[in-house]
């Protein structure tokens, strides 16, 4: 009985399309009232009013304010309210299926490619991007994988007919895979399979030193011959783009910074950061915020704490870092799952708002994006959805409305379609 | 000294070779040598067990006459006296591979697997080769034999160390001044296995230790089958089988509980196998024990780990620390248990390691006796030589050594080791022994000067007050030549005549001047009294606590059933959510259910605001296994996940923290017959069998799709490349066991073949299949078969495309256990939706939510959750997928998957809404004992933390004190999942 109360809620409208169809422009003001509006930033407000004009957010405050409704009324009591969530560092759009060749676009050959750039091959009507809707992830650092230096990636929104229109930043950061005092053994030729020192870590850390300290220099003249890759890594130097850097020893986050900074790159955004916890000292003396890897993950080390990754952003933020959480080793289908991954956390004595932070407003600072993204706050865009309950945990993250940039986008997916087709064939419809 | 040794051996050689009476002679006259040695006032080791004071051992061509206190010298013998020195058998090493050929390696790994055998009138796989006899391999390596001689070793049995089945051994006395007729003692000394496959050889099967195990099992079955004259071909591996089955047989299984699975397939087929250890068996000694076997154990006792940088002993487990620290308790530990054990040189990197080996576990608590029986009777037992070798009695040959002393003492020189009456000379026994602590006076100055190392081969400290001086020292026959330079380059030279009549050095001196001069050298104390110091200050190792399992969060005591009442819960009893209710545990079973229970002698925890459920159960998992695919066949219905359990995985902890108590093991989807299933309760200390669950109903693994095709990697030559032949296979091998067993249940005679047997089993309903499943098409398809030989599918698991067919698996009767939400990976996942369970649970279907995934794993209480948000189950629906309908989908729900009286209690005790991703176990029962607790859980970590610390400091201590350390590693074992190979 309750499938088919479900099924026939669902089914009136439903397209069978590949993608769902971009919406369009804002055209009238949307009001939504009576929800708990979760700002991004810490703050929280049991009986909100929300207003957005043409994209952009025109009134977030007190229901209880006496002020006039603009637009489209939406009652959302009892419902939950929330800014658009971001995904760092992820390759969606840039393979669809990962075992067909064909599909994969993440991974260029070479191995210091900050020229490689992501946006152009980003896939707006891909399956996988779509999915991510339905459960508040609504933008992404869209980045290539793989190298020491996998290239540069763009941020896009999720809602577009093409690349340049899902463009929120482009070009916004170079990713260095720094490499890493151990390694796996390569059973294949006879090691044991466990981890062991890498004799060449000096040696490849030297190499990325090189190649930054090049890219700087071929900087500072006007050269006859362009070297991409060198021109590649200018916006590191002035300021204008960010190093993200994937690290997770103790010494190689060390390493890493300490290398970047002389190298003279202005904005350096950790990644990974397994054992960053250990010399939060020193990250906050450089000013470095951290992606912290998701939660969902297991312990590295066998003796490490069961729950170690559950608290490891909690560890960071209480140590007074700017903390973000990504998934960049997971599937990308995976991606789905971040509201959950800061959900996580809070069983770990993490405040939920500061919880939801990790994957919104934080995100928007890590990423540059904040002066748009990530916060409901007015002047901001509309960049929200609505949630049957809490965002943050499984059962209750039902979302009936989404918006980009005021947008009111199809909560549909391609699974969403297949779930009411097999479900009305069943119920013979 | 080298020249001199040399030259004193081939003396020898000439005095002692003699040739058969029925050799012709040309090179002179026939020269038999019958005279007597005896040795006079030794202390002789008769056996470990008989020691004769001042007694004379009595020796003719090469075998020992007479041994005693009174022993009638004839007139023709030469006579030794040993006064003040030992006299022991030589050593005796079981497992070795010396003078015999080694395998190479075979040539272009890496190209497509090669599934057939490569051999003619041989069995069918090319890792079974019984028929080779070490013999055949044999040449007799003299430098080799010197190494094991002058480390006390007479005699070795030498086998070729490759393959499976790995042929016959041969005894080798290391006789260097006979030939092969001499020495070879036996040249069919034992039949060799192991589970590992041949590096020579390229075929594929079997590829995992389960495969090995199976492959071993039918190969038994297989030579019974031969024996009784059923096969008119000639299978030379399996005649070998059959002639050889009367010697010892010798099982190279090494550690990890892979010597209780060699024990386990000897229990089957009657056979008593001697085992090869790994140096863990102090880690399950009591299962150690109940093998009845007897081990040779390798005393390769792990160098300390490097951890002076912090950063990198992070890598380093505990686990790893500790086996560090206990190993060399470890033929203590076997010793204290009763275990018969011998000890083997095998692993040492080099012979020259084997003494300070054996003095650490001496050390350890090993007694002197055991470690003798362990080098020469226990052997020689092992190898139904006892009455040829290992002792020193009347017949035996004349394999024995002669040493300064206890030969199990650090300051015991060996001076001789006797192979077969022939001497061999070690260190010089006449040699004075210069070493010791001596004031040296030269030139007017007084030095303090140590001479240490061996007897032969002194090392020399020369020490102005504190200052180390750089020193030279050469000692032959009766001279000793040593030097010195002072900071300043000045060089003296001293050469002294070493007198018997005195302790002291005396003699000439070369001042840097060029002149000459005397110097004195004023022995202070003997080596002897300075080494017995030594090795009194020498405090007793600090051995640290053993834990069940042996690893980080391991018990310190087995867990047991406990009288727990729980107050005031919100009780998820599996059709129902009863607010405010008690639950009472008792002799872990679920007594009693209701509000307000009064349980007396019951310890009672509040669980005011909390959730108790039952045990969280996953249908498909791959953790705590040593294996998972047998990728070598399209089939592999023969092998057993139980086969390769390891208890020691710690993401069996994890999942207990992640209030799952019961899990199925599965095989992979490397083939669409997999192996067959292992359903385990995670019993977190249990060793492999305590985890099985009771009275298991039998599954096995079955896979469709990309996996068995394989699609997704560079693999074009096995059949099934396409769905369409994924059928046929299970037409084939269904209708041939359909035919086998109408065979056998008619009373004909047939071979037993333990794949066929398996798969009979499915068509009697006997057992289950869970299949790894993605497109309906194939899905379809299986029912089909199933139906064409009539029985059901029990289970598809991923069953990702289950809700496009939910209704045909209703009409079928089997179950879908799937991913809450895994898309995108594979071509066969882009139709799979997270709304999959819900829409098969609305058309009747049982339904799970798996895992595959160690990660996911302890987190499924989550991922039940999220078949509310997707496709709307209610709650009860939701939270069933993860207990009571895995456990009916493996027959188990009998026993678990629910809260009712009766039933066992697998609990969990949750802070918050199950399915809530807030909420924590804090409690994880099985069978009413507790596995997991949070309190403890904090305490384990603080005690992690201190322990590991504590070993750090005692490794740092050991480089500090001139130890050899390896680097710092991370022994991480590889995570599974379906697709692993």
């Amino acid at each position: 009985m309750k499938y088919a109360i479900i099924t026939l809620f669902f089914f009136m409208g439903m397209q069978m399309n590949a993608q769902q169809t971009p919406a369009g422009k804002q055209s009238t003001p949307i009001t939504i009232e009576g929800a708990v509006a979760h700002l991004g930033n810490g703050e929280v407000i049991e009986n909100s009013l929300i207003m957005f004009a043409e994209g952009k957010l025109t009134y977030v405050g007190d229901a209880a304010t006496r002020i006039a409704r603009t637009g489209k009324v939406i009652d959302a009591k009892g419902k939950h309210v929330y800014p658009g969530f971001i995904a760092p560092g992820k390759s969606l759009g840039l393979v669809e299926v990962n075992a067909v060749r064909a599909s994969n676009d993440q991974d260029e050959i070479g191995d210091l490619i900050p020229h490689v750039r992501s946006l152009i091959a980003y896939n707006a009507e891909s399956q996988v991007v779509e999915s991510m809707r339905p459960n508040g992830v609504l933008l992404s650092q869209i980045t290539p994988q793989g190298g020491r230096i996998s290239g540069t990636s763009s941020i896009v929104q999720f809602d577009a007919w093409n690349w340049e229109d899902a463009a929120v930043k482009v070009d916004d950061g170079i990713h260095l895979n720094w490499p890493s005092t151990f390694r796996r053994g390569r059973w294949w030729l006879g090691e044991p399979r466990g981890y062991q020192p890498n004799k060449d870590y000096r040696q490849q850390v030297a190499k990325v030193k090189t190649f930054m300290n090049n890219a700087l220099a071929y900087g500072k003249a006007t050269p006859k011959v362009q070297n991409q890759p060198f021109a590649a890594m200018q916006g590191l130097f002035d300021g204008t783009q960010k190093l993200f850097v994937y690290a997770h020893g103790q010494k190689e986050i060390m390493d890493a910074i300490s290398s970047a900074k002389t190298a003279g790159v202005k904005h350096i955004v950790l990644v990974g950061g397994y054992h960053a916890h250990k010399i939060t000292a020193f990250l906050k003396e450089h000013d470095i915020p951290v992606l912290v890897r998701f939660t969902h993950s297991l312990p590295f080390f066998e003796d490490d704490d069961y729950d170690f990754t559950y608290k490891l952003p909690k560890l960071l933020m209480d140590a007074g870092l700017l903390v973000g959480i990504q998934n960049a080793d997971a599937s990308n289908f995976q991606t789905r799952n971040l509201p959950f991954y800061a959900g996580q956390t809070v069983a770990q004595g993490l405040d939920k708002e500061k919880a939801l932070q990790l994957i919104s407003g934080n995100n928007a600072k890590i990423l540059g994006i904040d002066a748009d993204y990530g916060t409901l706050e007015v002047g901001k865009s509309a960049t929200l959805f609505i949630s049957a309950g809490d965002a943050l945990d499984m059962r209750t993250n039902q979302l009936s409305k989404a918006f980009i940039d005021g947008r009111d986008l199809s909560l549909e997916t391609h699974q969403t379609e297949l779930w009411k087709r097999y479900m009305g064939k069943y119920q013979g419809k | 000294m080298k020249m001199k040794l040399f030259t004193l051996t081939l003396l020898w050689c000439g005095a002692t070779l003699f040739s058969q009476d029925y050799f012709p002679e040309n090179d002179g006259v026939k020269s038999k040598n019958n005279n007597y040695m005896a040795f006079t006032n030794a202390k002789i080791h008769m056996t470990p067990t008989q020691i004769i004071e001042k007694g004379t051992l009595l020796v003719q061509n090469g075998k020992v006459i007479q041994v005693g206190t009174s022993v009638a010298i004839p007139k023709n013998t030469i006579i030794e006296d040993l006064e003040g020195k030992s006299i022991y058998p030589s050593f005796i090493d079981v497992f070795s591979g010396f003078g015999v050929e080694k395998a190479k390696r075979a040539p272009g790994s890496g190209r497509s697997p090669q599934y057939e055998a490569t051999r003619e009138g041989f069995y069918w796989n090319d890792h079974i080769m019984p028929e080779n006899e070490a013999i055949a391999k044999f040449t007799y390596d003299d430098k080799k034999a010197e190494e094991l001689r002058k480390v006390g070793f007479g005699v070795v049995n030498s086998h070729f160390q490759d393959g499976i089945a790995r042929g016959t051994g041969v005894l080798i006395a290391l006789n260097g001044s006979g030939n092969d007729g001499d020495r070879i003692v036996e040249d069919q000394s034992g039949q060799y296995f192991s589970f590992t496959k041949s590096i020579a050889k390229r075929q594929s099967y079997p590829t995992s230790l389960m495969g090995a195990t199976a492959l071993l099992r039918q190969l038994h079955h297989d030579l019974d089958w031969y024996a009784k004259g059923n096969v008119t071909t000639k299978d030379r591996s399996l005649e070998a089988l059959l002639e050889n089955k009367d010697l010892p047989q010798i099982f190279a299984a090494g550690g990890n509980g892979n010597v209780l699975r060699a024990d386990k397939i000897g229990d089957q087929f009657g056979i008593q196998y001697a085992i090869l250890g790994g140096g863990d068996e102090y880690q399950h000694i009591e299962a150690i024990k109940n093998t009845n076997a007897t081990l040779i154990v390798p005393i390769n006792f792990p160098k300390a780990y490097d951890v002076s940088d912090p950063y990198t002993a992070e890598y380093v487990n505990l686990s790893d620390m500790r086996h560090w620290n206990l190993a060399p308790s470890n033929p203590k530990v076997l010793e204290d248990n009763g275990v018969p054990f011998s000890l083997t040189l095998h692993q040492l990197k080099s012979p020259n390691d084997f003494k300070d080996m054996l003095l650490k576990a001496i050390a350890h608590g090993l007694s002197k006796t055991k470690a003798l029986e362990a080098l020469t009777t226990v052997p020689a037992r092992i190898l139904g030589k006892s009455d040829h070798i290992g002792t020193l009695q009347p017949g035996r040959q004349a394999n024995f050594l002669i040493a300064s002393g206890d030969v199990f003492e650090k300051s015991t020189t060996l001076f001789e080791n006797w192979v077969q009456g022939t001497k061999n000379i070690i260190n010089a026994k006449d040699q004075k022994d210069i070493r010791g602590n001596y004031d040296l006076n030269v030139g007017g100055e007084t030095y303090t000067m140590v001479v240490s190392g061996t007897l032969g081969k002194p090392k020399l400290e020369i020490k102005k007050d504190t200052l180390a001086l750089s020193t030279k020292i050469e000692y032959s026959e009766d001279w000793v030549n040593f030097s010195f330079a002072t900071e300043t380059g000045d060089n003296y030279r001293m050469t002294s005549l070493v007198s018997n009549a005195s302790e002291n050095l005396k003699g000439k001196v070369v001042l840097p001047s060029g002149k000459e001069s005397s110097f004195t050298a004023k022995q202070t104390s003997s080596f002897e009294a300075s080494e017995n110091k030594k090795a009194e200050a020498q405090e007793a190792p600090k051995l640290v606590a053993l834990t069940y399992p042996n690893i980080g969060y391991g018990n310190t005591v087995k867990p047991q059933p406990e009288n727990i009442l729980f107050k005031n819960a919100t009780v998820w009893t599996g059709d129902a959510i009863l607010e405010n209710t008690d639950v009472w545990v008792k002799n872990g079973k679920i007594a009693k259910v209701g509000p307000d229970l009064r349980a007396s002698g019951a310890k009672t925890i509040d669980a005011t605001g909390k959730h108790l459920t039952a045990g969280v159960i996953d249908e498909h998992s791959h953790i705590g296994a040593l294996a998972i695919n047998e990728a070598g066949h399209n089939s592999t219905a023969e092998v057993k996940m139980q086969d390769v359990v390891d208890p020691k995985d710690i993401d069996l902890y994890r999942n207990l923290a992640g209030g799952v108590t019961t899990i199925q093991l599965l095989h992979g989807s490397a083939n669409p017959i997999g192996g067959q299933s292992a359903i385990l309760r995670l019993k977190w200390g249990e060793d492999a069998d305590g985890l099985l669950f009771p009275n298991m109903p039998k599954f096995i693994k079955f896979a469709l799709g990309e996996n068995v095709k394989q699609s997704n990697w560079q693999s074009f030559s096995r059949f099934p490349q396409t769905r369409m032949g994924v059928e046929q296979v299970f037409i084939d091998y269904f209708q041939r066991a359909k035919e086998y067993d109408e065979k056998k249940k008619s009373g004909q005679p047939y071979r037993y073949d333990e794949e066929m047997e398996t798969l009979a089993e499915i068509l009697n309903g006997e057992r289950y299949i869970s299949c790894h499943s993605y497109v309906q098409s194939e899905i379809n398809m299986l029912m089909k078969v199933a139906e064409q030989f009539d029985f059901k599918v029990n289970t598809f698991t991923h069953i990702l495309e289950g809700y496009k067919v939910a209704d045909k698996m209703a009409e079928h009767g089997v179950g879908g256990s799937t991913f809450s939400d895994w898309w995108a990976y594979k071509y066969e996942v882009k139709d799979a939706i997270p709304h999959n369970a819900a829409i098969m649970a609305s058309q009747g279907v049982t339904v799970a939510i798996n895992s595959d995934d160690a990660e996911m794993s302890r987190r499924l209480n989550q991922e039940a959750g999220k078949t509310i948000k997707y496709g709307g189950a209610s709650e009860i629906e939701a939270w069933k997928m993860v207990t009571l309908n895995p456990a009916k989908l493996l027959h188990i729900d009998d026993k678990v998957g629910s809260i009712a009286v009766g039933k066992d209690a697998d609990l969990v005790l949750w802070s918050d809404y199950p399915m809530s991703v807030y909420a924590k176990a804090e409690k994880t029962l099985i069978e009413g004992a507790v596995y997991f607790d949070l309190e403890t859980d904090k305490a384990q970590r603080e005690a992690i933390q201190k322990e590991r610390n504590e070993l750090i400091t005692m490794m740092l201590n050991e480089k500090a004190g001139g130890a050899k350390t390896q680097g710092p590693r991370q022994n991480k074992k590889a995570r599974f999942e379906c697709e692993t190979l």
